[in-house]
C-alpha cells in the first residue's frame, strides 16, 4: 500500500465518521436489551452486534450473505417461489404482502449457491423478520430443492436457521414440511453430503424439530434461543418460572445438543475451515 | 344412508380427546397377537407415554408403536397424558431400527396432544429427538403405516407418522397444534378454539380432500374390523415393493406436498 492509498483511506474513514456525526436521529438504532442508541453504520461495521452489551441484532438475508459469502459469489435459486394459500386462510395474502413490504423478501428463506472462502456451497438463509421466519410450503420446498441441488452438484450445504416455528396459516401443509425437509436433509446426508446447520436467534418449533437440528455439525450464535416448545408455553404448562439462560445456545452446548457457539464475526472463517476439513487430503510436500 | 349428523370440527376435537375412545393398548390387544412390549431408549429412561414392541398380525411379525393415554386420571398421570419426551421418540427410533434390521413392517398408532413442553424434555433435546424420528422414518426400507386414532397434534404426532400410508379414524383430528394453542397465538384468546378448529382444516374428511392422508376408517362397533381389513390390504400392497422402491415412494409422497405458486 503506498502513501497516497493510506491517505485516501484515512480520508474515506474520516468522511464516513463525519457522515455518522451529521446523521439525523433516525440513523440511530436502539438496542432492545441495553437501550443504547447506536449509529447504524457503526452497528453495521460491528456485524450487527451491539457495541455496548453484545446483543445480536437480526440480520437480513442480504446482509448475512455479505458477511458469509465471498463478495459477488452468491446466485439465488427459486427466488420467485411464493405461497398459494393452501387452506384459503382469511387475510393470509394481505399478511404476506405486509411481510413482503416490510422485509423486501418474497418469503422467509433465501436459497442459492455461493462460495465461502473459495469453497462452493449450497446455502440458505432464513429471515426471522418475515412472518417470524415461520415454515410454510415455500420454505419447505426451497429447503428440499436446495438439498437436492446440493446432492446433485456434490456441494456442502449450509443453512442459517431463524424461525418462530410453523406457518399457522398453512395448517397441516406446514406440518408436512417438517417431513419433507427432514427427508430431504436425510437423503442428502445419507448420500455423503456435508450439512452445516447454523442456529440463530430464534430457532424454534417445527424448524428446530426438523432440518435445523439434523446438521452433521450444528453451530449457534451466542445466546440464540433454540427450542421446540417456547418458554411461555412451558411456563404455562408447568406453572413455574424458567431458569435464567434456559434454552439459550450456551445451555444447549452444555447439554450436548450443539457442537459449538461461534461469534458472528468468526462464522465465515469457521465455515470455511470446516468445509476445508471435509475436502480430500491435501498434498503436503514435506510429508510425501 | 346414515341419519347421523356429521360432527362439527370442534366436536370432533372433543370426541378425539374423549377418554371413552379406544386407546392404543386396546387397538393393540384387538388387532395383534403375541404382543411383547419392549422398554427404554438405552440412553436415559423409559418414557411411559410411548408403548412399543413386537407382535404378530395374522401371523406376520410386525413392530407396533403408539402414544399411550390412560382411561382415568391416575393412568393419565402415569402416561403423561400422551405427551412424549425425547426418550419416548428415541425409544420409538430404537424399535424402528430393530424393525429395519429384522425386516418387520412398522405400524404406529397416533394419539397425542403434542410433545411434552417441559424443562427436562427441552434439556434432553426434544427438537433433536423429533427431528431424528422424522428423518429415520423417512428412510426405513420396510413398510410403514400410521393410524391417527385420536388427536394427532404437532410435531409430536408427526414424529411417528412419516409413513407409507397414513389413515385416520373418522372423528380423529390431525393438526399443527391444538386449536386452543392456535387461537391463543393468532387471536390471543384460547376460547376461540371452536372457530380455530374450523379454519385450521383438521378433520379426516378435509385432510383426505387435500390429499394429505390416504384414507378414513369408520368408528363404532366395526372399527377393529375396518382397521384389520385396512392393515391387511395395505401391508399386502406395500409388501410387493422392494426396499428401495418403498423408500423412494415414501420420499416422493412427502416431497410432492407443495402448494407453492409461480414455481420457477
Ligand atoms: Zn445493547
Amino acid at each position: 500500500m503506498n502513501i497516497d492509498d493510506i491517505f485516501l483511506q484515512r480520508r474515506k474513514r474520516w468522511n464516513s465518521l463525519l457522515q455518522i456525526r451529521k446523521n439525523p436521529p433516525e440513523e440511530m438504532k436502539e438496542c432492545p436489551v441495553c437501550h443504547k442508541k447506536i449509529e447504524k453504520a457503526l452497528l453495521r461495521g460491528n456485524f450487527g452486534v451491539c457495541t455496548e452489551c453484545g446483543y445480536y441484532f437480526p440480520l437480513s438475508p442480504r446482509r448475512r450473505l455479505e458477511l458469509v459469502c465471498d463478495a459477488g459469489s452468491f446466485k439465488e435459486l427459486d427466488g420467485k417461489l411464493s405461497t398459494g394459500n393452501p387452506l384459503d386462510f382469511p387475510e393470509y395474502e394481505q399478511k404476506l404482502a405486509q411481510n413482503q413490504m416490510k422485509t423486501g423478501q418474497t418469503e422467509a428463506i433465501v436459497t442459492g449457491v455461493g462460495s465461502i472462502q473459495n469453497h462452493r456451497v449450497a446455502i440458505g438463509i432464513m429471515d426471522g423478520r418475515f412472518f417470524m421466519g415461520s415454515m410454510g410450503t415455500v420454505v419447505g420446498e426451497k429447503v428440499a430443492r436446495l438439498c437436492e441441488y446440493a446432492g446433485k452438484k456434490k456441494l456442502p450445504l449450509v443453512l442459517f436457521c431463524a424461525s418462530g416455528g410453523a406457518r399457522m396459516q398453512e395448517g397441516l401443509f406446514s406440518l408436512m414440511q417438517m417431513a419433507k425437509t427432514g427427508a430431504a436433509v436425510e437423503r442428502y446426508r445419507q448420500n455423503g453430503g456435508l450439512f452445516l446447520s447454523v442456529l440463530t436467534n430464534p430457532t424454534t418449533g417445527g424448524v428446530s424439530a426438523s432440518f435445523a437440528n439434523l446438521g452433521d455439525i450444528i453451530l449457534a450464535e451466542p445466546k440464540a434461543l433454540i427450542c421446540f416448545a417456547g418458554p411461555r408455553v412451558i411456563e404455562q404448562t408447568i406453572g413455574q418460572k424458567l431458569p435464567e439462560g434456559f434454552q439459550r445456545a450456551e445451555f444447549l452446548l452444555e447439554h450436548g445438543m450443539i457442537d459449538r457457539i461461534v461469534a458472528r464475526s468468526e462464522l465465515k472463517e469457521t465455515l470455511g475451515t470446516l468445509i476445508a476439513l471435509h475436502q480430500p487430503k491435501k498434498k503436503d510436500k514435506n510429508h510425501e | 344412508m346414515s341419519e347421523k349428523r356429521e360432527l362439527t370440527p370442534y366436536e370432533k376435537v372433543l370426541a378425539a380427546r374423549s377418554s371413552e375412545r379406544p386407546n392404543t393398548m386396546e387397538y393393540i390387544e384387538a388387532l395383534f397377537t403375541d404382543f411383547y412390549e419392549l422398554h427404554g431408549d438405552r440412553l436415559f429412561r423409559d418414557d411411559p407415554s410411548i408403548v412399543g414392541g413386537i407382535a404378530r398380525f395374522h401371523g406376520q411379525p410386525v413392530t407396533v408403536i403408539g402414544h399411550r393415554k390412560g382411561r382415568n386420571t391416575e393412568e393419565n398421570i402415569r402416561y403423561n397424558f400422551g405427551m412424549t419426551s425425547p426418550e419416548g421418540y428415541r425409544k420409538a427410533v430404537r424399535l424402528m431400527e430393530q424393525a429395519e434390521k429384522f425386516h418387520r413392517p412398522v405400524i404406529t398408532l397416533i394419539d397425542t396432544p403434542g410433545a411434552y413442553p417441559g424443562i427436562e424434555a427441552e434439556s434432553n433435546g426434544q427438537s433433536n429427538a423429533i427431528a431424528e424420528s422424522i428423518s429415520y422414518m423417512s428412510r426405513l426400507t420396510v413398510p410403514s403405516i400410521a393410524v391417527m386414532i385420536g388427536e394427532g397434534s404437532s410435531g409430536g404426532a408427526l414424529a411417528l407418522a412419516v409413513a407409507d400410508r397414513v389413515w385416520m379414524l373418522e372423528n380423529a383430528v390431525y393438526s399443527i397444534l391444538s386449536p386452543e394453542g392456535f387461537a391463543s397465538i393468532l387471536w390471543k384468546d384460547a376460547k376461540l378454539a371452536p372457530e380455530a378448529s374450523r379454519v385450521m382444516k383438521i378433520t379426516a374428511q378435509e385432510l383426505l380432500e387435500y390429499g394429505l392422508i390416504d384414507g378414513i376408517l369408520p368408528e363404532g362397533r366395526r372399527v377393529y374390523q375396518a382397521m384389520d381389513r385396512m392393515l391387511r390390504t395395505e401391508l399386502a400392497s406395500l409388501g410387493k415393493l422392494g426396499p428401495d422402491a418403498l423408500r423412494e415412494e415414501r420420499y416422493r409422497k412427502y416431497r410432492k406436498i407443495d402448494r407453492t405458486a409461480f414455481s420457477g
